[in-house]
């Protein structure tokens, strides 16, 4: 899974393989970040506003 | 009692009846988790499965539920991807759908392996060349992208969207659906087909192995084609049986049709391209292992070749010809025959890809073997079916799961009388939610 | 020179010679700590790294024959060495495949219990563990101490006493050799059959007897150019370790599926 595993190949097998997985765990990993912080800011600043 | 947490706009039973049910469906739960924690404490030896029959009812139910499951990613591909907009009043309970689908699955597979504490290596210890590992990677990846799909949903809960944070966040979910709809396809396409490829690459396993392109056979594909054309079926079918239950209209027509127009092709081109690939088997394939057809099909009743023709004629062909047809499809007899035959074809397809595939003797002095599931089998077999309904109940009751329903079903001091013929009991408590 | 290359252990049974005694399954289960449970007379949930078939020719008195056929774990090589059947698709690597020996091992401690190396074997060499080994009162005492008890759970089969060759290369490095003779490394079942049907070498090594026997075809699998040898399930490309002698004709086509105008003879029956 990770190439600090000891049976971790640098093969074409693990980098089709694991590439795709990892590529979709980031965008994933990411958008869900991307969605939190921004709900974060966006209530903040609504806060903010009410405060008004 | 719980008004405040039930949609606006829309009418609900009473809480005690609501309770009333979850409870007997409950009580089938807990009926199906005492048989797991029998699996998990006393071992696989709970099971009818033998040396013989190492994968049985379970991993035919896993193939089962995630074929079925793949109307999330095919609908949410077709809605966020290609821009089906009609598809936004059922994409909600397809995700809803896909994500029972897809848990039941992950805990079907945990109760499956012999050393559940182990369950872990698949990952950590990764055969990337098994079909099995691609399997439990995609699998477990997309359900994380139905979990993100689902979220925006609870978090329109009336009390939830309260919270200024929460409502944000299923605000810019929502935003980015694309993307994770995307994602969600790309990993489906791999796993709905290396679902296929655990069959398909057995070349020791004559009745199953297939040849194919590249490292994938030709299941892979027809999995994936298949779980496309299938899975939308069963979430018509999902959504009419709701409907009876709750007695309700809740998708507008437009939707169902375009989805089920859709999956009819889908099923149509797989029905053909199942017809060829198995053609090509049983006239290539087969004969060059030195088995003709009736080699796998003879000797018993269960495992006859009457499972080939219902496969793909009765269920397959018939359900197709049926969904493509505008009459076929707007006729709602002949629609619930169509989703129904093509979610027993799909089903019946992976039962034929794991059981005969165990039964079928390969050395010449071998011998058919039958199975028959423990109980305990059945029970955490029924066990996520009792959770989808409990968890569907929920969800139908605390969130707007259908945006047809209000407009369907509209709730107005003009409909008090008719609808207090019909229940007259239910009525005061049940308009307080839609007036609030 | 030649000793130096990868070995791949191989296993001859003549099955003019085996009497279907039994003997090998005995001296195997005692060898590998097999468990078994009090009642054994479902045999789809015995463990039998090695099991003896007995097979007809189906037909009736007078030219009624009958053959034993004992069979291991295959330690198939695939068409590619190292694409076993069952290693191919372990998801966890528990099963592997030694290209220094060309054994498929079984890793306990690392198998889940998925069972899909079970579901990918056609010889049906592999076995689940579906209860805890439970000895009787005492008989812990008498397990080999070079083999780990498996626990529940897990799947095992035959490794060609995979110890002994542990063993063999532990004394032969003690004794400043690199390399191991034939005789210092043979399989439980081999020195326990009476008959002397079971014989076990290195196939790529043409002083031992295994060679000698089949002769086998390194150019094409290792196919076996004795006219009397044959693998089981050849054309499947399991590309097995085991090869079988008979004479006998009917015999040798028990060995694999053909379709009706390849071959026209009787399928064979098989009782127990």
């Amino acid at each position: 899974m990770f190439p600090f595993n000891f049976e971790w190949i640098w093969d074409m097998g693990h980098a089709v393989f694991m590439g795709g997985l990892w590529y979709a765990l980031t965008i994933l990993g990411i958008g869900m970040t991307y969605c939190i912080i921004k709900a974060a800011i966006d209530a903040s600043k609504e806060n903010g506003e009410h405060h008004h | 009692m719980d008004s405040a947490l039930i949609p606006k706009g829309v009418k609900r039973c009473p809480l005690w009846q609501f309770l009333l049910f979850t409870g007997a469906v409950g009580i089938v739960l807990l009926w199906g988790v005492y048989a797991m924690l029998l699996c998990w404490f006393k071992g696989l030896n709970q099971t009818n499965m033998n040396d013989y029959y190492g994968f049985a009812l379970w991993i035919w139910a896993d193939l089962a539920v995630i074929a079925v499951g793949g109307g999330a990613f095919f609908t949410g591909l077709l809605r966020y991807i290609f821009g089906k907009d009609a598809l936004k009043n059922i994409i909600n309970y397809a995700v809803l759908i896909g994500f029972i689908c897809y848990s039941s699955a992950l805990l079907i597979l945990a109760i499956d392996i012999g050393q559940p504490l182990r369950g872990w290596f698949i990952f950590w210890h990764a055969n990337v060349h098994s079909m099995l590992t691609e399997v439990a990677f995609c699998l477990s990846a997309y359900f994380g992208v139905l979990t993100i799909e689902y979220i925006p949903l609870i978090l329109e809960n009336r009390q939830i969207d309260k919270v200024p944070f929460f409502h944000h966040l299923g605000h810019n979910m929502h935003e980015i659906m694309a993307v994770f709809a995307a994602t969600g396809a790309f990993l489906s396409f791999f796993h709905q087909g290396s679902l296929g490829g655990v069959a398909g690459v057995l070349y020791g396993r004559p009745f199953a192995f297939r040849e194919g392109i590249f490292i994938w056979p030709w299941t892979f594909f027809l999995y994936t084609w298949s779980a496309a054309a299938c899975g939308p079926c069963f979430t018509i079918l999902v959504t009419k049986i709701t409907e009876k239950v709750v007695r309700k209209k809740l998708v507008k027509d437009n939707a169902i049709e375009l989805l089920a127009k859709i999956s009819g092709w889908m099923l149509l081109t797989y029905t053909m391209a199942k017809t060829y690939d198995t053609w090509y088997w049983f006239t290539v394939t087969a004969p060059s292992k030195g088995f003709a057809l009736m080699d796998f099909y003879s000797n018993n009743p269960l495992y006859g070749i009457w499972m080939l023709v219902v496969e793909i004629g009765i269920c397959g062909l018939i359900p197709a010809v049926i969904l493509i047809t505008d009459k076929g499809r707007k006729n709602s007899m002949t629609l619930w025959i169509a989703v129904i035959l093509a979610v027993i074809g799909v089903c019946l397809n992976r039962w034929v890809m794991v059981l005969q595939v165990m039964a079928v003797p390969v050395m010449t002095f071998d011998q058919w073997v039958l199975y028959i599931p423990s109980w305990q089998e059945v029970a955490t077999t029924i066990l996520p079916l009792a959770y989808g309904i409990i968890l569907i109940a929920i969800s139908y009751r605390y969130l707007p799961v259908f945006p047809n329903e209000p407009e369907l079903n509209p709730i107005e001091p003009l409909n008090e009388e008719e609808t207090a013929v019909e229940s007259p009991v239910e009525l005061e408590q049940e308009l307080k939610p839609a007036e609030a | 020179m030649k000793h130096n290359k990868a070995q791949k252990f191989g296993m001859v049974i003549d099955l003019d010679k085996c009497t279907g005694c039994g003997s090998c399954m005995v001296a195997c289960m005692s060898e590998n700590n097999v468990p078994f449970r009090k009642d054994e007379s479902d045999k789809f949930l015995s463990i039998t790294w090695m099991r003896v078939y007995r097979l007809t020719n189906g037909k009736p008195f007078p030219n009624t024959d009958i053959c034993y056929l004992p069979r291991p774990c295959m330690q198939c090589a695939g068409q590619h060495e190292g694409h076993s059947p069952c290693v191919s698709v372990c998801p966890a690597i528990a099963t592997d495949y030694s290209t220094e020996t060309g054994i498929v091992s079984q890793i306990y401690t690392r198998c889940f219990g998925c069972r899909y190396c079970m579901a990918s074997c056609p010889y049906h060499a592999r076995y689940f563990n579906w209860w805890d080994p439970i000895w009787p009162d005492g008989m812990e005492k008498y397990l080999s101490p070079n083999v780990s008890p498996r626990m529940r759970g897990v799947v095992e089969k035959c490794s060609f006493c995979f110890h002994r060759y542990q063993l063999a290369k532990e004394k032969a490095f003690m004794e400043g050799r690199r390399n191991i003779e034939e005789n210092e490394y043979q399989t439980a079942c081999t020195q326990a059959c009476p008959a002397g049907a079971v014989t076990f070498g290195d196939l790529n090594n043409p002083d031992h007897a295994v060679y000698n026997l089949v002769k086998p075809d390194h150019k094409h699998s290792g196919r076996p150019t004795n006219p009397h040898a044959f693998r089981l399930l050849e054309r499947l490309g399991t590309n097995p370790k085991v090869y079988y002698l008979s004479s006998r004709k009917w015999v040798r086509q028990v060995g694999d599926n053909y379709l009706k105008n390849e071959a026209k003879v009787k399928k064979p029956v098989h009782h127990g």
